[in-house]
């Protein structure tokens, strides 16, 4: 009876994270046009343009492959997938015991992978160049997620992301200087994975410059839909994950209904504040020269090593 | 979990530590010297609150005299008469170092895996309670070097050359507790006339080469 209903809190979660993660995205957005003085967008915003380009007719290149009608669909799933082992309310998801914090990483390569072939798949210029650059960051952040990953599991002796932040949730509060390196390193890899601003303008399609959206030009309708929310649920798994590292406190460890309705008010007030937060980083940095984002990812990559040094040097 | 066994002021510490470490990384890869001097200013800062919390949990007074010393001479005075050494110079960049940014970083990292390496024997053998430390001082100093080695420019070189004394104090405060009075007075002492020679030499080099650049010292003869 447990186990069913461990499936059952598994499923709602993941139907949670993916109905939420456009409405996180409209927050972040809205918080960066108040903190720009522009006139915001509707919180809504992300579900219209999501419904609208479910309604339009679908139009594809003549020589896309077979490739390109999939890639969104692999994308999605992927993302579908990560936030089932992301431990975004509750710690008991059954999901978990297949898949650790490592192939949460493989996870995401596997999405990049595709959005890059789809990319090169047409033939176009501008999706090549997005699709060289995508893979430029990519190759950079993930060592530094890889990184960060591992300073948590030498802490709790686990890769398995809820069993992480049940450790990090119940110990008595310390001081731990390797995680505040690698919560550093971690915000630096999120804002690059997410084609936030220091490397990526999501708001933009000045073509010398964009590297999300020039992966994406050439789809429409509802494979760009697809697309797009699960450029919406990357993000919101990305905050869950940092949340599940470094603030780990409110989450539910039983399944208890009460638990959870309470887990998912701390998780609401969390991302109220993380959706601030990146906005407020947005807003006060400027875009990087492509050239300088090998420079911005290896600062993430030292913190990460930094942190790795630190804790096994003190054990903190 | 070691963490949690440990007292608070312990951890106080090893945070201090681990922002010593962070210092030094900021200060390889600045290339701005008004700001690498700032930083310089914040690793005294941050060395004089450890060695007041030190000075409180063993009960040693000399470290609150070396805390003083280190507020006056490292936070302040050097730091005062370094800005108004560049002021005056007219130096506020560096030129690109030998080895590229990232190229320096990682050289930096190894560099601490091979300190923490070192120190590992040494922390053995200590009984302080501070002795996991030791490692991170050893790192800061010989980074201090790197730093020193990686640039061109007399007054980052000896910017470089305070943040490696920071390390050595650091160091002797995590493996013994603080030096004997009178040595940290002489190295104090020693520190500040290093220091106004310096001061004096940089005019000097600037006369007569025109630039604060120390590749033309190397070189023999004037006419090459």
């Amino acid at each position: 009876m447990t186990a069913l209903f461990d499936w059952l809190a598994q499923i709602l979660g993941i139907l949670a994270a993916v109905l939420a993660a456009p409405l996180f995205l409209g927050w972040v957005n809205q918080c960066r046009a108040w903190l720009q003085n522009k006139s915001a967008p509707s919180i809504l915003q992300p579900y219209r343009g999501i419904r609208k380009l479910f309604h339009k007719d679908a139009v594809i290149a003549a020589n896309a492959s077979q490739l390109f009608r999939l890639a969104p669909y692999m994308v999605f799933g992927a993302m579908v997938t990560a936030a089932a082992i992301i431990p975004s309310v509750a710690t008991r998801l059954p999901f978990t015991q297949a898949a650790d914090a490592i192939a949460l990483v493989g996870l995401f390569a596997t999405a990049r992978v595709f959005v890059s072939l789809a990319a090169m798949d047409v033939g176009t210029a501008f999706g090549t160049l997005g699709a060289r650059r995508e893979m430029m960051i990519g190759f950079l952040a993930e060592p530094a997620l890889l990184m960060i990953i591992f300073v948590a599991s030498l802490i709790s002796a686990t890769t398995a992301l809820p069993r992480i932040s049940e450790l990090l949730a119940t110990q008595s509060l310390a001081l731990y200087p390797s995680l505040a390196f690698t919560a550093v390193a971690f915000t630096m890899v999120l804002l690059a994975e997410n084609a936030r601003i220091p490397i990526d303008n999501p708001a933009t399609h000045l073509e010398l410059t964009m590297i999300h959206e020039a992966l994406l030009l050439e789809y429409s309708a509802r494979h760009l839909a697809l697309m797009e929310w699960a450029a919406a649920l990357k993000l919101f798994n990305y905050v869950c994950i940092g949340f599940a590292l470094f603030v780990p406190w409110g989450l539910a460890t039983s399944q208890a209904p009460l638990a959870l309705a309470l887990s998912s008010l701390f998780l609401g007030a969390k991302l109220v504040l993380a959706g601030a937060g990146i906005a407020l980083i947005e807003t006060v940095s400027a875009k990087l020269r492509v050239f300088r984002a090998p420079e911005f990812l290896a600062t993430a990559f030292l913190f990460a090593v930094l942190g790795l040094l630190v804790r096994l040097l003190l054990g903190t | 979990m070691n963490m949690t066994a440990l007292p608070f002021d312990l951890q106080l510490l090893n945070t201090l530590a681990a922002l010593l470490l962070l210092l030094s990384f900021a200060m390889l890869s600045q290339r701005r010297i008004v700001t690498l001097i700032n930083l310089l200013a914040v690793q005294g800062a941050l060395l004089c609150i450890a060695t007041l919390l030190l000075a409180w949990r063993t009960g040693a007074g000399h470290l609150y005299l070396s805390a003083g010393l280190t507020l006056a001479l490292k936070v302040i005075f050097l730091p005062w008469l370094l800005h108004r050494l560049i002021r005056k110079l007219g130096v506020y960049w560096d030129t690109e170092p030998l080895l590229n940014t990232t190229g320096t970083m990682l050289v930096g990292v190894l560099i601490v895996v091979f300190s923490f390496g070192l120190a590992q024997p040494i922390s053995a053998l200590a009984s302080t309670a501070t002795r996991n430390s030791i490692g991170i001082a050893v790192a800061v100093v010989l980074i201090a070097f790197l730093t020193m080695i990686t640039r061109r420019k007399a007054m980052s070189q000896v910017v470089g050359f305070l943040s490696m004394e920071n390390g050595l104090f650091f160091g002797a405060m995590s493996a013994t507790y603080g030096m004997p009075m009178i040595v940290e007075f002489g190295v104090a002492l020693d520190v500040l006339v290093a220091m106004l020679v310096l001061g004096v030499f940089f005019f000097q080099i600037r006369e007569q080469f025109d630039s604060l650049d120390l590749q033309h010292l190397e070189s023999l003869k004037e006419d090459q």
